[in-house]
């Protein structure tokens, strides 16, 4: 798909403006040839998807149409109407916007381009976004929040009438969320606005690029695509596992044990990048070096809870090479440019192929050099996924998440934002909407529906049609109520929830945070850590080690507590369940024997163990063992689907063992298996098939069990609250006044259950359960799972506890067992109280 | 213990408490049931707090008079009490009553015919509600028990209030549980909001400041098949 370079010299001249000639020329560079390709493209009036890895020059790419076309363009006479937006840059980071400001200001400047580049983000002033409304600038470099912003002005269409570019960063990560859904709503208007507007996507690789080359064009015929430019190659990055010479641990997360040999990788290099996937790691593994950094190298730490100064500090400091190694979390995954990183250390399992690979781009930002990274396993399961992900990496595999159908909680958002900008008639806005890759299969009734749900929330009992945000008039367009309605649109606009979380600040010891207010912001912790915790608790956050002294509105008061142990472990963050591919590539593996040779020794050995106590799972088969242990039965079972899965099945299974007789206590589910205990001996139940495991894992637990499980699920509850919240049912913010996440987790609880009992149907209700069964509950992959393995299933009865199942026992009592259980700890707490006071206050 | 209730099984379901020497069940659904009085006290319905969202744009389910008034019929139908005292804000805003649907305020009327019903005025609600039956009273005494919306700040013994919605909050393993509780202290007794919107705040806020007698408070919180009665030293703020 790409041309040869002599071609593209030769294309070069005719199609770059004379000055782009010479400035490449006095840069001793050559336009590479996917970024004249792109340009030849997108001068014939294409869209194009360009993937390429980092450091391949895609920014300039993405970018040559708009600055070729702008250098081409007359000069405004004086007097002549000022021309509107040229080209819309959008970007998943609002740090991203600025970065590119100033790369892309270099070459413009030395070409000497008469184009103004400006940012506008949440953290621009409202004086400059005015201006911007005035004077618009040639290209806008902005946030997809901003866009729907701007769609929602009366004056949108003429302020985008002379847009010719949407360019679009990071394609890969914006598409896979609701902003992506927020953001291609926000393009279809465009388009609408502009019938031949032309879109460029910039991406990493992904495994199906089809689905966003159908996502950068209108889907008015349905498949109609971009074109596509693929650019492969680049150096193979240099992998390996941490062949540790200390023991690998059976299960947790830490990877505590490889911290001096990771110390002396850090010693060896330049810059190192430490990636881990959730906070609490980063959290510990920046104290574990700290503890043996004898040097005391220059070690830094980065992840999104962390204050913002606190981060921009860290950042520069990494543009300037003062910085050793840097412990980050995902914070860090998409493309910005970073000082010269010669290492990526990937500590904890990488979890998908694609997630490494664009990690692992991090290092040696530099196409033709090879990038060289580490794998750290923490545990045995992870030493295995990590061989799994680095034999896809060699062979390129790609294991992104496919992409949903757009949320009608985002729709109604969209519905209403376009009411804000101008009176619409619903059959143009229906066709618009499903001009857009993600409603393109969107159904008129359930458009119709989410029309009424934004007029008057779209209830059966039909009580508030005289408080309706939007109606109708005459001629049949619909129109806001009143101005107010947009005011409001315009303070809760985007898709993304924060978790409701308190401000962390430093005060004296023993203070109570009562005298002094003074101490430092240290970053953001989410409440429902907060909550677990009493006064003169330690826990790590900030690289530091903190005692809780107490909460006092919305900040929590902490104070300094070197040198104790941080007692509280667990600190929430992003976590990934294990990609569909490497859970493939792990059951091949164990199915493998001759695989094992590139394993470590010791956990060769253990997979050894485990074919001569009990079985080792065929690659296609589920393998289920029970055993009795203290006063208990166990049923392990090892599917590979990801922790969200097997916690579903969890769920699921425990109900029918309930019904069954099992009498199940409890489950714990990791990326890796699954194991549930009960006080009824499972093993004799499965062998004399009261019930047989074939019936107990029947496709039909989707069914009945589900719903029933469904209604009354906490995990509903809180998909059900960002749902309200994005579909504008309840206000992020109210003008004059800002909601607590407290207030709104209760109200949102409560209208859940109010709602659910009386309008089971509603609109809101179905968003919720289509999420929920993508999202927290992965059923999808479930459904595909139990599928599978119909027929397949060995099971195992053993005496007592198997190599394989050590790991995941640990976990159990480390977990909680989230959410379903509240009752028994009442009881608890309530016979406490009886225990120590006798039968008090009872007649 | 001869108490002239309807249904054995309720005691079951329920805590009896004293509050000033007075009998009263503390029902895990949110109600107190006075056995010798037959006398019911619910706290802060909040009806039509729904339709007061609506107007301010807020388009919340229209269903939350209708479930509250449910609960409030099943909670009437078994202790058939021949008082029944709502403590305050049983309206969300003044016009709260005048917007009710039709079908709600038959339910409502049904409900109250044939026995003694007092709307206590709350501070969401100071007017009488329109065009509904019953005496609207700023507060009531019966026998050695006060009802009132408000708690006074001076310790009244024997005090039954509502308004501040409270909740109550235990960690046990690692985790945390949050209820809606009545707040007693054997002198005076702070109701839970009964209404379905009600949201809710903790006993250990300083909305509470000087409220009660620490050593003795106790929290009733209300769980799904019971009362649970937790000591106020167990109590977590937040």
């Amino acid at each position: 798909m790409t041309e040869q370079p002599r071609l593209a010299e030769q294309n070069a001249a005719v199609l770059l403006p004379e000055p782009f000639v010479k400035w490449f020329g006095e840069k001793g560079w050559a336009p590479r040839a996917h970024q004249l390709e792109l340009l030849a493209k997108a001068q014939s009036g294409q869209s194009v998807l360009l993937i390429a890895p980092t450091g391949a020059g895609k920014t300039l790419a993405g970018f040559l149409p708009s600055l070729t076309e702008l250098a081409n363009r007359p000069r405004r006479k004086p007097g002549q109407a000022r021309r509107g937006i040229h080209t819309l840059y959008i970007s998943p980071l609002k740090a991203l916007a600025v970065d590119i400001e100033r790369n892309l200001g270099k070459p413009v400047e030395e070409i000497g381009l008469p184009v103004t580049i400006e940012t506008r983000t949440g953290d621009t002033p409202s004086h400059k976004r005015q201006r911007q409304k005035l004077a618009p600038p040639d290209i806008l470099l902005t946030t997809p929040e901003q866009l729907a912003l701007l769609i929602a002005s009366n004056d949108a269409r003429r302020f985008f009438e002379d847009l010719r570019y949407v360019v679009l960063d990071e394609l890969h990560s914006l598409v896979t969320s609701k902003r992506g859904h927020l953001l291609a709503l926000g393009l279809a208007r465009l388009r609408a606005f502009v019938p031949d507007l032309q879109t460029i996507g910039l991406s990493a690789t992904v495994a199906e690029p089809d689905e966003l080359r159908r996502w950068l064009v209108s889907q008015a015929s349905p498949g109609d695509m971009s074109e596509l430019i693929v650019v492969t190659g680049g150096a193979k990055p240099e992998i390996s596992i941490l062949d540790s010479e200390e023991r690998v641990p059976w299960a947790g997360h830490s990877a505590r044990y490889a911290t001096p040999e990771i110390y002396r990788e850090i010693k060896r290099h330049k810059t190192t990048l430490l990636f881990v996937n959730t906070r609490s790691q980063a959290e510990l593994l920046f104290q574990e070096l700290w503890r043996v950094n004898e040097d005391t190298l220059p070690i830094a730490l980065h992840h999104g809870s962390l204050d913002v100064a606190q981060r921009r500090r860290v950042e520069k400091a990494m543009g300037e090479n003062a910085l050793r190694a840097i412990v980050a979390t995902s914070t860090l995954d998409l493309g910005i440019d970073w000082g010269d990183v010669d290492l990526v250390v990937h500590v904890g399992a990488p979890k998908g192929a694609s997630r490494l690979a664009q990690r692992i781009g991090r290092a040696n930002h530099r196409m033709d050099e090879p990038s060289k990274a580490i794998l750290i396993p923490a545990n045995r399961f992870e030493v295995l996924e990590c061989r799994a992900a680095l034999d896809a990496n060699y062979l390129g595999a790609q294991d992104t998440p496919p992409l949903v159908n757009g949320g009608l909680d985002v729709l109604a958002q969209h519905v209403l934002g376009c009411a804000c900008g101008a009176p619409f008639h619903p059959d143009a806005l229906f066709d618009e909407v499903r001009t857009a890759a993600p409603y393109a299969s969107l159904d008129r009734p359930t458009f119709d529906r989410v029309i009424d749900f934004v007029a008057t929330g779209g209830y059966a009992l039909r009580n508030y049609e005289r408080y309706a945000r939007i109606r109708q008039t005459k001629e049949g367009l619909w129109r806001i109520s009143n101005p107010a309605v947009a005011q409001q649109y315009r303070l809760n606009v985007g898709t993304i929830i924060e978790v409701p979380a308190l401000n962390v600040r430093y005060v004296q010891a023993g203070s109570r945070g009562a005298a002094s207010r003074g101490g430092r912001v240290l970053g953001k912790i989410e409440e429902a850590f907060l909550e677990t915790l009493t006064h003169g608790d330690t826990f790590m956050f900030a690289g530091k080690i903190l005692r809780f002294e107490g909460i006092r509105e919305n900040e929590c008061f902490v104070s300094n507590a070197p040198g104790s142990d941080a007692k509280v472990p667990y600190y929430g963050g992003g976590k990934f369940p294990l990609s569909t591919y490497l859970a493939e590539q792990v059951r091949a593996m164990l199915d493998d024997p001759r695989r094992w040779k590139k394993l470590p020794e010791q956990v060769a050995d253990w997979l050894r163990f485990q074919a001569d106590k009990s079985i080792l799972p065929k690659r296609d088969d589920l393998l289920i063992e029970t055993f009795p242990r203290g006063n208990r039965y166990y049923m392990v079972a090892y599917p590979f689907e990801g922790r969200l899965a097997h916690q579903t099945l969890g769920m699921l299974l425990t109900r029918r063992l309930d019904r069954a007789g099992a009498k199940p206590v409890g489950f714990v589910a990791t990326d890796y298996a699954l194991a549930i205990w009960s006080l009824a001996d499972m093993g004799w139940m499965f062998k004399n098939r009261k019930p047989s495991l074939a019936t107990l894992f029947d496709q039909d637990m989707l069914g009945d069990d589900l719903e029933a499980w469904f209604a009354d699920s906490w995990l509903l509850k809180r998909t059900f609250r960002n749902c309200a919240l994005i579909s504008g049912l309840i206000e992020k913010r109210h003008p004059g006044k800002e909601k607590s996440g407290r207030q709104v987790t209760v109200s949102t609880d409560l209208i859940y259950d109010v709602l659910r009992s009386h309008e089971p149907d509603h609109i809101l209700l179905q968003a919720t359960r289509t999420d929920a069964a993508t999202g927290l509950l992965d059923v999808g992959r479930l459904a595909e799972m139990l599928s599978r393995i119909r027929g397949r299933i060995m099971h195992k009865n053993l005496e007592q506890i198997s190599p394989l199942a050590v790991p995941i026992m640990l976990e159990i009592g480390k977990m909680p067992v989230n959410g379903e259980a509240d009752e028994t700890l009442l009881m608890d707490a309530a016979t406490l109280v009886e225990e120590a006071m006798g039968p008090e206050m009872t007649d | 213990m001869n108490f002239s209730l309807p249904r054995a099984t309720l005691i079951a379901e329920a805590d009896l408490v004293g509050i000033a020497g007075e009998r009263a069940v503390c029902d895990r659904r949110g109600v107190l049931y006075f056995p010798d009085l037959r006398l019911l006290a619910v706290s802060d319905l909040h009806l039509e707090k729904g339709s007061s969202f609506a107007r301010r744009g807020a388009l919340i389910p229209p269903y939350d008079t209708g479930a509250t008034l449910l609960r409030l019929q099943a909670v009437i139908a078994d202790y058939q009490p021949r008082i029944v005292v709502s403590l305050g804000d049983s309206f969300h805003d003044g016009g709260g009553a005048e917007r009710m649907h039709q079908s709600f305020r038959e339910q409502l009327e049904a409900m109250m015919a044939g026995r003694d019903w007092f709307w206590v005025a709350g501070n969401h609600d100071p007017e009488a509600p329109a065009d509904l039956p019953g005496e609207t009273v700023r507060e009531l005494a019966i026998g050695s028990l006060l009802f009132r919306h408000e708690p006074s700040k001076q310790r009244v013994e024997g005090e039954i209030s509502g308004h501040l919605h409270p909740c109550a909050r235990i960690v046990q393993r690692g985790r945390s549980v949050r209820r809606r509780c009545f707040a007693g202290d054997g002198g005076r007794m702070i109701m839970p909001a009964f209404g379905a919107y009600t949201g809710s705040l903790n006993v250990l806020d300083r909305a509470y400041a000087g409220l009660f007698q620490l050593e003795t408070l106790v929290a009733y919180m209300l769980g799904a098949e019971r009362i649970f009665a937790i000591s106020g030293s167990m109590l977590r703020p937040g």
